[in-house]
């Protein structure tokens, strides 16, 4: 074996699901429907799993300013699937799974690094940056006893890789072959708004959150599909401007309904005390800042938008609010649980004063955040309800499945959602 | 308490010091652990910083807060904000301060390490431990009372269980 051989580990599709198994589960062909056990479920929980986080789907999993140097490493996820993420000495980046061959220990342990190799610490099975088992110890064993057999291939050991690809700095990963390029995958609205973010310019990594929530993933994928609860919960939003029914808004799709941006023009000023806020019991007009140099917004990007709400089917939310620019990776652990890993950075040739208009603007959102807190909690009081009362099912009516996307009082998104998701779980 | 600080500062000046700065300890939970959330700006001098930052980005020096004042007004509108705005359960917080040492004196500026556990008890939940951490803290001596200058809180507690409401 040479030391440039390329690791070939891949992993196996999914083995068959047995869709008789959940023939209790009945869902009316109305995506606008939404039964309790799509957020409760042990066996919808396990068939996404194969279906959505192990099918054709492109999922985010690091920055490359997480990696800029040869042997740089992270732990990152798909889905509940722990990956490790490293680039090699030639430059090129790896996703492989956290997982000894041998015993199926998870060997990457520490957020980041910098590594020649990944030594699992049980019995010292070591691999290099592209994931390939590089050595054993003991394989012909000692004194001519024990060892691997004559014929054990380290080439069949290796890690099982995924595939990878980067576009603008951005690392995404997939377990199937099948999947279309990322440029295909995202479509050209959506593509667009990623890549007024991720326009080439190099990005500079402020800091990483992470927290759990108690409540199913895909509440917080409708979340930002939903501008209906963003224009009543949310203080912020609508007394400032930063979203609020009256703006000029919309939400927009891609043409397979999985991906959406929730898209604001803020005033200069601020939103005038119209109709439109008479429903709005956060409306506050007369809230006054006394440091208001959260809300500054620095004009940076060619836009007719100052805030962009991204989802990414299945696992990122990419924000774009004012100078707040941050990714938020969804990590599900199970049907009730899911871990968020937020991202927030801004770019390299940043002035010192910019980079910390950055860091105090994203007080408004994070586990500790003005609004971040609306909606981790709003999620947990979804499940806290799913979970203890007898089963129904929820509604998303609002709107129309095809009107002018300017509409913001409409559930358009979050039913696009769930007809691709009721696609892809083969319902 | 530090040699550096010991052999600068005499030993029953650095146990008064001390003593000080446990009672503001004293009163900056109770505040609040009552709930007082707009009391707690004046812990701070009019240019008084306050950080709460994950371990993981405080060793990585990755600067982005949990939660980020720079000055009274950005504490005021943190407290506004808690006490007027944001939508959460209804919750008890409590804080077990201890362990705290005085690391530098330098004329009316103190610096200060302690540790800080807060809990958190829902409706119907079982009281969990929402984080804990480490403060280091700058105090200046304003009118004989001890204000923060700077707090910073690093918190081990990396994984926040699903929010952090009220500061710490």
């Amino acid at each position: 074996m040479t030391a440039g051989q390329k690791n070939e580990c891949a992993f196996e599709a999914p083995p068959p699901f047995d869709m008789a198994s959940i023939d209790d589960l009945r869902w009316p062909n109305d995506p606008g429907e939404l039964p309790d056990w799509l957020f409760t479920d042990e066996r919808i929980y396990a068939l996404e799993r194969d279906r959505i986080f192990r099918g054709p789907t492109w999922n985010y999993v690091a920055l490359e300013a997480e990696l800029p140097k040869g042997g740089d490493y992270v732990r990152s996820y798909v889905g509940s699937f722990p990956v490790v993420v490293a680039r090699d000495m030639r430059g090129e980046v790896h996703v492989f799974e956290n997982r000894c061959a041998h015993r199926g220990v998870e060997f990457c342990k520490t957020y980041r690094g910098n590594t020649r190799s990944f030594v699992c610490p049980y019995h010292q099975w070591t691999y290099d940056l592209t994931g390939r088992l590089a050595g054993v110890p003991f394989r012909r064993g000692v004194g001519g006893k024990g060892g691997y057999p004559e014929d054990f291939d380290l080439n069949e050991h290796s890690l099982r890789k995924l595939n990878a690809v980067c576009r603008n700095g951005v690392v995404f990963a997939s377990f199937s072959d099948k999947v279309e390029p990322l440029a295909d995958y995202l479509g050209p609205e959506l593509l667009a708004e990623f890549d007024t973010i991720f326009n080439g310019r190099k990005l500079r990594v402020l800091g990483i959150h992470r927290n759990v929530l108690e409540g199913n993933w895909k509440l917080y994928q409708e979340n930002l599909k939903d501008p209906y609860h963003a224009t009543l919960l949310h203080t912020y939003l609508t007394t400032f401007g930063l979203f609020v029914a009256g703006n000029r808004t919309g939400i927009i799709t891609d043409a397979k309904g999985r991906h959406s941006a929730l898209l604001n023009a803020k005033p200069a000023d601020r939103p005038a005390n119209d109709e439109s806020k008479a429903d709005i019991r956060s409306f506050k007009p007369g809230m006054k800042l006394a440091d208001p140099r959260v809300l500054d917004f620095v004009t940076e990007f060619d836009s007719p938008w100052s805030s962009s709400a991204i989802t990414i089917w299945p696992n990122l939310i990419l924000i774009r609010q004012m100078n707040i620019l941050s990714l938020r990776m969804l990590v599900p652990q199970g049907p009730g649980r899911f871990m968020i890993v937020w991202t927030a950075f801004g770019y390299e040739d940043d002035s010192a004063e910019m980079t910390q208009h950055r860091l105090r603007q994203n007080n408004i959102f994070g586990p500790g955040g003005f609004l971040g807190i609306d909606d981790n909690e709003a999620l947990k009081f979804v499940q806290d309800g799913l979970r203890q009362s007898v089963p129904r099912s929820g509604i998303a009516a609002l709107g129309q499945d095809e009107e002018s996307m300017d509409t913001v009082i409409t559930d358009r998104a979050i039913r696009h959602m769930y007809r691709h998701y009721r696609d892809l779980m083969g319902f | 308490m530090s040699a550096t600080v010991r052999s600068s500062v005499s030993f029953e000046r650095l146990v008064e010091l001390r003593l000080a700065v446990e009672a503001f300890h004293c009163d900056y939970a109770d505040v609040l652990d009552r709930g007082d959330i707009e009391a707690w700006p004046d812990f701070f001098t009019d240019d008084g910083v306050y950080r709460v930052i994950a371990r993981d980005n405080a060793e990585a020096n990755m600067p982005l807060c949990l939660m980020l004042c720079e000055g009274k007004g950005m504490l005021k509108d943190r407290a506004y904000a808690i006490a007027h705005t944001e939508m959460y359960a209804p919750r008890y917080v409590q804080h077990q301060i201890s362990l705290t040492r005085i690391t530098g004196v330098d004329g009316a500026q103190i610096k200060a390490e302690a540790n800080y556990a807060v809990f958190e008890t829902l409706i119907d939940e079982p009281t969990r431990i929402l984080q804990v951490g480490r403060y280091r803290d700058t105090f200046r001596l304003v009118n004989d009372r001890l204000l923060l200058a700077d707090r910073l809180c690093v918190f081990d507690t990396v994984v926040v269980p699903n929010c952090v409401v009220f500061p710490v």
